[in-house]
């Protein structure tokens, strides 16, 4: 019941908000909504204690039928496990400090603020519906409800047309993925008959052997299903070729990005990937591909990062670069890891997205970081919570990330594969590289000569304490929870945490021999983030002008970086573009002169034809009469045959 | 005589007609004759759906043959009768009928203003001839309803069109009549062969192969152009472009669902064989209709037609659902049918409510209506994202269940058929952000009112089918569960013995691969 509640109370907050908010008004709307996820953040983190430490039985609390059609049976309910209620537990606790955060934050805005909050709640519902998930099939509601309030959300100022290009681009570019995560649901329905998580499970065995027919070869089932799910999953978790859309959601209000575009939604396609580990660790082939597919966004996304200008897509480009990690992680069946580095991302990530936005609010919506500087002395609470970020970000000891990033490189070169091999290379190159970014970051926004206009450096003030409260919650949370959850989530008993929800083959032992590397494996990540560190003071702190020589001499390097690789004109070149070329084409010359030009140059015959021979005739007349010419003619060739 | 005790069918027939001679009853000056025409439409309408629920109450759902039958010998000499009766497939057709009808009659209310007697009238003829065909089990009575409903549609078109409504009205009478005239000679070379007409009887006469195909080419030229399928589409945009908003409700809401109950009715039972090697053949014009009426729609300048390729498009998944010959595809095929009838009639409403304030269909004479019409954004929505199929909506259903059907075909058919995901949201949001998003500086626009009380009656109940169908989708399958399994048992039993093809057959065959 505690865990209903803290999946409904948002639906019932979204619905009291976005539905009676015209009427009710703003505040009371807010409040509704602020209340449900309060509610939700109780109950939440409750369940997850309950079912960690007190005892409580996991289980399936069954919500009634969804769709049944012959053999194809699917059922709405709540899974409760370690997997789902830790998930719960952080997705309903960080909701519900972005709300609080909101409030502030919202203050100001020009549009009514119902409207928000509906969509932040909606999002939350969605999104635990996804993660409660008893089969792929509520999963993927819960996928498409995050997507759909992703987009609306984005959109939110819809008055400005970034915005709402960048709304249909998310939408659009998750569904790519999102055609092959529906063919892989029914894959595995062909497969074994249910999309239920238990009962794919418990049949693993049996199909083990089976294959799939496809482009002329032959491939194991669980391979095909594997890749089908993951590339879903990329799309949602914008990796690397279907990640476009992830920097421009930046255009949405500051506290989306946290929750949405940082800390939960696009987290779902690890989440997938993990609630599907007894599947994935039948399918090597497809994890090594999620593997190679997670070390490249780490590295690419990285490069990005470091040269971008706009605050928030500097931590855009990280967070991809995040997903990246975790995918690695998974990759070589690591999952505790990567499930522990999305927990502790989501706090860390989410706190410097608001932090973001709390400069950007002190700052008059300014983002771009070239014009600010100097900030540090005028808002002080966000500088400190940021470098806390910054410090968890980069894995420094004992910060979340040193646990958590650390565990996933460990297991990478512990795989002992060379697809492990590979993305322990890249995610040692992406260390440097996250930790020179968000000095970087800080270093531009917060030190130097304050370079923005005189009037907004005036008026630069620090958020009031509903915005800042959040930001201090979530420094503690960066501070300590890798810290203090490592030794349950990763240490030697984690089979005791994770109670059978994620699944490790038991041939395979990653999870004792990452605790076994030598002792230049275990500090070579620490020293690539304090090499960072220290590239990035020696670049914008001792040497400031470095960065801009560098920048002149490297200039198709700068360009290439900083217009992110050219994928969206290469995007645009190739498929939105000739997609609309071709729509034009096909409607004004395949539809108005080949397609109609048949019946239209029938008709025409026919009218000359009547008007000549028989005057009295219609030309309508004529054409049904041709008509029933054509039938007779058929009729007969029809018998014809037949005799 | 039935489950409900009394001809329910001929009732719910029949009984439009009779709203028309009331209304034709009707005396006064013009303004009294619209007003009594609209109210007595309106009440007759009414009642026939209340009267159409006792199907949706009596429905026994575990029989999976026809139910609430009705016969009357008429030409017993040549075996032909008058009889009615529904079974899983049709059942719930008769009702999106009778409830998108009082819909119509009530989104006309305002915007009809000349011979409001006669559209009214030619609205509760074109409900009889639906109901009629949907209940007919018969062949030459399905056929009379069938040519019908062409009447009262072409002369809405005809007469209370657009513009170009003449050659648009042509052009729809002309293609679906085209089709119509070779599906009459199938019917004659049935009789000929099982001296019936009676649809159930039918059912079980086994054709020779060799008839079955050329009957199945006759039926598909019909039922295709009714669907539409590529590339006999073309008459659907120019059709719904210029027929006033309810008629494109009612011609895409219920006239195009005529192809496909066609297919599931006659081709599929009656022709197992046939419909089978013609498969491969069906499956190809499905996906280029998917992916070309997707791409046209992109390119759409005109809402309505937007929509009406839209229309195209999502009717080429159905016919892909039909022809998997699979528990799953048909029953997707025919939820899809059922929620595209509630969503396309919806999406055309939509623009019905802002051509009437503002008299134009163009997008780009839009922009920023989310600020003045708030109520009507969310509502918009709501249904966009019930055309791109979001789980939850009424949409997601039956494309998911045709995907697994497809992939039951190959693995391909499912991925290129499912292309709709991809490109259903790239028109809809492309359009929805064109009309209501970005800023609202046309000077025009600022006046726009929100939706009124009879617009949110007419919307209220097409939004919670939608929901309702998305989330608790069983109360309308359960409906059709028991006839599609014993439909697709008899199909396979049907193919377990394939007769020999001749050689000019399996040649036609391989060229249509």
């Amino acid at each position: 019941m505690i865990y209903f509640t803290a999946v409904f109370a948002p639906l019932l907050g979204a619905m009291v908000s976005g539905l009676l908010g015209k009427w009710i008004g703003d505040r009371a709307a807010m409040a509704a909504s602020v209340l449900g996820m309060l509610v939700a953040a109780v109950c939440g983190p409750l369940a997850w204690v309950l079912l960690e430490w007190g005892g409580a039985p996991a289980g399936v609390m069954s919500l009634g039928t969804w769709i049944q059609a012959g053999s194809f049976h699917v059922h709405w309910a709540l899974r409760y496990d370690a997997l789902s209620a830790t998930m719960v537990a952080m997705v309903s606790f960080v909701s519900m400090l972005i709300h609080v955060y909101s409030i502030g934050y919202m203050a100001h805005d020009s549009f009514r603020r119902y409207r928000f909050f509906a969509y932040l709640s909606m999002f939350t519902f969605a999104m635990l519906m996804l993660v409660t998930a008893n089969n792929l099939l509520q999963l993927f509601f819960g996928w498409e409800g995050v997507g759909l309030c992703s987009y609306l959300l984005i959109g939110y100022w819809y008055d400005r047309p970034s915005a709402c290009a960048a709304a249909i681009k998310a939408f659009v570019v998750n569904r790519i993925g999102d055609l092959a995560f529906a063919v892989g649901v029914a894959l595995t329905f062909l497969t074994f008959g249910a999309v239920g998580f238990d009962a794919i499970f418990s049949h693993l065995a049996q199909h083990q052997a089976d294959t799939y027919h496809l482009l002329g070869a032959s491939f194991r089932v669980y391979e095909v299903i594997g890749v089908l799910l993951f590339i879903g999953a990329m799309g949602k978790s914008a990796q690397l070729f279907l990640h476009v859309w992830l920097p421009d959601a930046m255009e949405g209000p500051t506290p989306v990005s946290a929750l949405i575009h940082a800390a939960t939604m696009v987290t779902a396609g690890v989440f997938l990937v993990a609630r599907m580990s007894p599947l994935f660790n039948l399918a090597p082939g497809a994890l090594a591909m999620v593997a190679v597919v997670g070390g490249s966004t780490a590295f690419f996304a990285a490069t990005i990062g470091c040269v971008q200008n706009d605050i928030k897509r500097v931590i855009a480009y990280s967070t991809c670069s995040q997903l990246g990690y975790m995918f690695l992680g998974e990759g070589v069946a690591a999952y505790p890891a990567s499930i522990f580095h999305l927990l502790t991302h989501a706090f860390f990530k989410a706190l410097l997205f608001l932090a973001a936005g709390s400069v950007i609010h002190a700052m008059s919506d300014e983002q771009d970081m070239r014009k600010m500087g100097g900030l540090w002395r005028k808002i002080p609470i966000t500088y400190v919570t940021m470098w806390a970020g910054s410090l968890a970000l980069a894995g420094v000891f004992p910060f979340a990330g040193y646990f958590s990033k650390d565990a996933i490189l460990d297991a990478a070169l512990a795989s002992h594969s060379a697809v492990g091999y590979y993305g322990y290379v890249m995610g040692i190159l992406a260390a440097v590289m996250t930790a020179f970014y968000s000095w970087r970051l800080l270093l531009m926004t917060f030190h130097g000569t304050p370079r923005g206009d005189h009037h907004a450096m005036e008026h630069a003030h620090e958020s009031p304490l509903v915005m800042t409260g959040p930001l201090m919650v979530l420094a503690v949370g960066a501070l300590s929870a890798g810290f203090l959850l490592h030794g349950a989530v990763l240490g030697e008993h984690w089979q005791d945490y994770w109670r059978g929800s994620l699944m490790i083959a038991p041939a395979n032992h990653i999870m004792t021999t990452m605790e076994q590397l030598p002792g230049w494996a275990v500090a070579l990540p620490s020293v690539a983030g304090l090499l960072g560190i220290a590239v990035a003071y020696w670049f914008y702190w001792w040497n400031p002008m470095l960065p801009v020589r560098l920048a002149t001499q490297f200039r198709p390097v700068y360009l290439f970086l900083l217009n992110k690789w050219y994928f969206d004109e290469l995007y645009d070149a190739i498929f939105v573009r000739p997609a609309f070329a071709l729509g034009r084409l096909l409607w004004q010359t395949g539809d108005a002169t080949i397609i109609d030009g048949v019946p239209n140059g029938l008709a025409d015959l026919a009218v000359d034809g009547s008007r000549g021979a028989v005057k009295i005739q219609t030309g309508s007349i004529a054409v049904y009469a041709f008509v029933m010419l054509i039938g007779v003619v058929a009729l007969i060739g029809v018998f014809l045959i037949w005799g | 005589m039935n489950a409900a005790g009394f001809p329910v069918l001929s009732l719910i027939t029949w009984l439009p007609l009779v709203g028309c001679g009331v209304i034709m009853t009707v005396r006064g000056d013009e303004a009294t004759v619209a007003s009594n025409a609209r109210w007595i439409a309106l009440w007759t309408s009414l009642i026939v759906f209340a009267v159409s629920l006792v199907l949706w109450v009596e429905w026994n759902p575990h029989d999976p043959g026809f139910q609430f039958m009705e016969s009357l010998p008429w030409l017993p000499d040549y075996g032909v009768g008058y009889k009615m009766g529904v079974d899983g497939i049709s059942v719930l057709f008769v009702l999106l009928s009778t409830l998108l009808t009082p819909i119509c009659i009530l989104a006309s209310w305002e915007s009809i203003t000349r011979y409001v007697r006669e559209y009214m009238i030619a609205f509760l003829i074109l409900e009889t001839m639906m109901v009629g065909m949907f209940c007919a089990l018969d062949f030459v009575v399905f056929y009379i309803f069938f040519e019908g409903v062409l009447i009262p549609m072409f002369l809405i078109i005809g007469v209370w069109g657009g513009p170009r409504r003449v050659y648009s009205a042509f052009k729809f009478f002309l293609f679906t009549l085209a089709g119509s005239v070779l599906m009459l000679l199938a019917l004659l070379a049935m009789w000929q062969y099982a001296h019936t007409t009676d649809i159930p009887t039918l059912m079980h006469t086994h054709f020779p192969a060799k008839m079955q195909f050329w009957l199945f080419l006759a039926f598909f030229a019909s039922f295709a152009v009714k669907v539409p399928m590529w590339p006999v589409h073309t008459w659907l945009p120019d059709a719904h472009v210029e027929a006033p908003t309810a008629g494109s409700v009612i011609l895409a809401g219920v006239l195009l669902k005529m192809g496909a109950y066609g297919f599931l009715r006659f081709s599929v039972p009656m022709l197992p064989q046939a419909s089978a090697q013609l498969a491969p053949l069906v499956f190809t014009l499905s996906v280029v209709a998917v992916v070309y009426a997707a791409l046209v729609a992109l390119a759409q300048e005109d809402m309505k037609k937007l929509v009406a390729y839209s229309s195209i498009a999502h009717m080429g998944v159905v016919t892909i659902g039909i022809f998997t010959f699979d528990v799953q595809g048909i029953q997707g095929a025919l939820f899809l049918m059922l929620s595209h009838g509630i969503i396309s009639a919806a999406l055309f409403l939509v623009v019905g409510v802002i051509y009437d304030r503002l008299h134009t269909r163009e997008i780009a004479r839009y922009g920023g209506l989310a600020a003045r019409m708030p109520f009507y954004a969310f509502l918009f929505m709501v249904f966009v994202m019930a055309s791109v199929g979001l789980p939850g909506t009424s949409g997601f259903v039956g494309e998911f269940l045709i995907t697994i059907g497809a992939l039951h075909v190959n693995f391909w058919l499912a991925l290129l058929g499912s292309l709709g995901l991809i490109l259903g949201p790239m028109y809809t949001l492309y359009l929805y952000r064109r009309v209501i998003f970005g800023r609202l500086t046309k000077p025009d626009l600022r006046g726009l009112l929100d939706l009124k009380p009879r617009e949110i009656a007419i919307f209220a109940p097409l939004a919670l089918l939608a929901i309702w169908m998305g989330v608790y989708p069983s109360s309308f399958t359960r409906f059709w569960e028991a006839t599609v399994t014993q439909m697709v048992a008899q199909h396979q039993q049907a193919m377990a013995a394939p007769p020999l093809l001749p050689p000019k057959v399996q040649l036609a065959e391989a060229t249509s691969r």
